[in-house]
């Protein structure tokens, strides 16, 4: 006789283990998101209102035409104004490097590409600073209010999405990678031959997948707030029982993923597949809205869609439960569905 | 239950396994009873595996009937793999364990079993408790396979293979394993291509071709059933042609072994002479003779004309 052992709290820590051992898998859970949302934070980060490159042609060092409308021109803090040789002032123009060239005449002349809105809303400025200059007065007195709505910034949109693709990413591979690899090395088969209990093995693969949600959340949402202040609005509490439903929604993908494959390789493909449209499509980096109208339905379907849709609405607009239901529903479906046709078709050896 | 029955461990009946192309187990009948060690000999592809993993309840017989401790997988599968110790052809532990975990792991499937590093010190593992298995060396792996087939104190052991590609060391480590186990009244059953390891390791043997048992009996009766208890290799040049070796008193089925011919016979000191005699008056040179006494490898050439090793 020896002591009782547990063998669900054995396969969990055992789970556990396994994966703090493998440091590439520590990363990709943990440092890349963290990279990731750093690089993209700084890259975007707010730094007041862009201002708009244009070029005015100078035909020679003493243009004193070019030299006053350079001047009326920098009065206008939204225009960042360059002096060009007619011919590269064309060039700059074509690459992009700015986005109006403006001939000082008279008459002024102003060249940009009329389906790029930033040379719109170059020409608008520049043709207000030099009517103003040349003394036009306004006719309607109007007052701008400036307003810094906070939740509206790139990174208030990113970190959510983030968490999101991360909660995607961990579950999925954890599950898959550790289910395949069992499989592909006969593992599964001599666990078999125990009277383990089967469903206790599948079980521990979740749990010890989800040991690792909280540190996630904590890192992800923490650095969010501690280096770009993205608050989180809604309940903390809801936001991470949305969490753990997402999470609990690709373990049942990973499953499914991994339920028949033989080889890791084989799952990786399809893992990818499973991946990579949903990294374009639901919105991670930049709005779903933009894609067709005709695909929305489609792409709102997609649980990496509804979980970050309910992230946003948590973290950004403060929604509550309610406010989400929608987007939980489809997390539900997708993980009653893959978890039960996975249980269906499993291959144990 | 007949007292009979309760002193058979594992009993199977007209066991047939098919796979799309092969036939692998081809009505196969075996008894192995409590206590003795009982091994599957035959070469690669034989249905060695098949047939054990059959009798492991992990793969289904198209037909035929196994029996297991008195009770059958259909009846009574979860209670029997409590009473089972099983070590599967190449299994790999996972890498990144220690030694120490994995067999906890494996007791830990157990209701009652054996403590874990009571069964690591009886395999020499305890120095190796907390290496990753990636670390073991082949030998090391194959202890601790069967170390967690131990853990649960099983009362039958099947071992696939335990030994295949081990150094001379580690087999023998193992062998002495197995006759603990079986020393202290437990029943095992093992498949191996090695003749020495049957003929050491097992009191009795199914020789087994083609899906089929062709021979049964302790290695001695096996051995002696050839009716021809020695055997002379030998080479000439020019060789000496069939017909005239079967002439020669007391060789029962000269065949050719490589460059050699191989001949069993009852009495080396009868039909060594007369060979000697026939290789000089024919006008040959002998390039080399030796004798050894007759093995399950020559069993199995004499009932299937082939090699066991022949891979």
């Amino acid at each position: 006789m020896s002591r009782r052992y547990s063998p669900l709290l054995e396969m969990t820590s055992v789970r556990i283990k396994e994966f703090l051992r493998e440091p590439e898998a520590v990363f990709w859970v943990f440092a890349f998101p963290l990279l990731l949302a750093a690089a993209l934070g700084f890259a975007f980060r707010a730094k007041g209102p862009d201002q708009i490159p244009v070029g005015v042609v100078a035909v020679s060092a003493a243009d004193s035409a070019a030299e006053r409308t350079v001047a009326s021109l920098a009065r206008d803090p939204g225009l960042l104004v360059r002096r060009y040789p007619p011919v590269d002032g064309r060039e700059a123009l074509r690459t992009g490097k700015i986005s109006l060239l403006i001939e000082p005449g008279p008459p002024a002349v102003f060249h940009f590409d009329e389906t790029r809105p930033d040379s719109r809303i170059a020409r608008l400025e520049a043709d207000d600073a030099l009517q103003r200059a040349a003394g036009r007065k306004d006719l309607l007195e109007v007052r701008s209010e400036k307003v810094t709505e906070k939740g509206s910034r790139y990174i208030d949109f990113l970190i959510p999405g983030l968490l999101g693709m991360n909660l995607m990413g961990t579950g999925i591979w954890s599950l898959a990678f550790s289910v395949t690899t069992a499989r592909s090395r006969r593992i599964l088969k001599r666990l078999v031959a125990t009277p383990m209990r089967r469903g206790e093995y599948l079980l521990a693969q979740i749990l010890g997948r989800l040991v690792f949600l909280l540190p996630e959340i904590v890192v992800l949402v923490g650095i969010g707030w501690l280096l770009f202040g993205v608050a989180v609005r809604g309940s903390i509490l809801l936001l991470v029982a949305t969490c753990l439903l997402g999470a609990m929604s690709f373990c049942g993908l990973g499953l499914l993923i991994a339920s028949r494959v033989k080889t890791v390789e084989g799952a990786s493909g399809i893992a990818n597949l499973v991946l990579m449209p949903m990294w374009i499509l639901s919105g991670v980096f930049f709005s779903s809205e933009r894609f067709p109208d005709a695909v929305q339905p489609l792409i709102k379907a997609l649980p990496l869609t509804a979980l970050n849709q309910a992230l946003r609405g948590i973290m950004t607009e403060g929604r509550g439960l309610t406010g989400i239901a929608p987007q939980l529903a489809i997390l539900i479906a997708w993980g009653l569905v893959s978890f039960g046709v996975a249980l269906k078709i499993f291959r144990w050896r | 239950m007949s007292p009979e029955r309760a002193t058979i461990a594992v009993r199977c009946q007209g066991l047939v396994k098919r796979y799309a192309d092969v036939t692998a187990v081809d009505g196969l009948d075996l008894e192995v009873r409590r206590g003795e060690c009982f091994g599957l000999l035959g070469p690669n592809g034989a249905g060695k595996t098949t047939t054990i993993e059959i009798l492991e309840g992990l793969t289904e017989p198209d037909a035929g009937e196994v029996e297991i401790l008195g009770t059958s997988w259909a009846r009574d599968g979860n209670a029997l793999r409590e009473r089972l110790g099983i070590s599967l052809q190449e299994t790999q532990l996972t890498e990144k364990l220690t030694v120490g975990e994995t067999v906890r792991l494996f007791r830990s499937f157990y209701r009652e079993g054996r403590d874990p590093d009571t069964v690591l010190s009886q395999l020499a593992l305890d120095e190796k408790r907390d290496s990753r298995v990636g670390k073991l060396s082949g030998g090391q792996k194959q202890r601790l396979a069967v170390a967690c087939a131990l853990v649960g104190d099983p009362e039958v052991l099947f071992l696939d293979e335990p030994t295949t590609g081990l150094d001379p060391q580690s087999r023998l480590q193992l062998w002495q394993i197995v006759m603990g186990f079986r020393a202290h009244g437990g029943t095992v059953l093992l498949t191996t291509h090695y003749m020495d390891e049957a003929e050491r390791l097992c009191d009795r043997v199914a020789i087994i071709d083609h899906g089929k048992v062709i021979a049964l009996g302790t290695p001695p009766e096996l051995i002696s059933s050839l009716h021809a208890a020695n055997v002379i290799e030998f080479a000439s040049e020019p060789e000496i042609a069939e017909p005239v070796l079967r002439a020669l008193p007391g060789v029962a089925e000269p065949h050719r072994r490589g460059p050699n011919w191989s001949l069993p016979v009852g009495s080396l000191a009868e039909t060594v002479p007369v060979l000697l005699d026939k290789i000089e008056s024919s006008g040959a040179k002998l390039v080399n003779l030796s004798t050894h006494r007759a093995t399950l490898e020559d069993l199995f050439v004499a009932l299937t004309g082939r090699a066991l090793r022949e891979d």
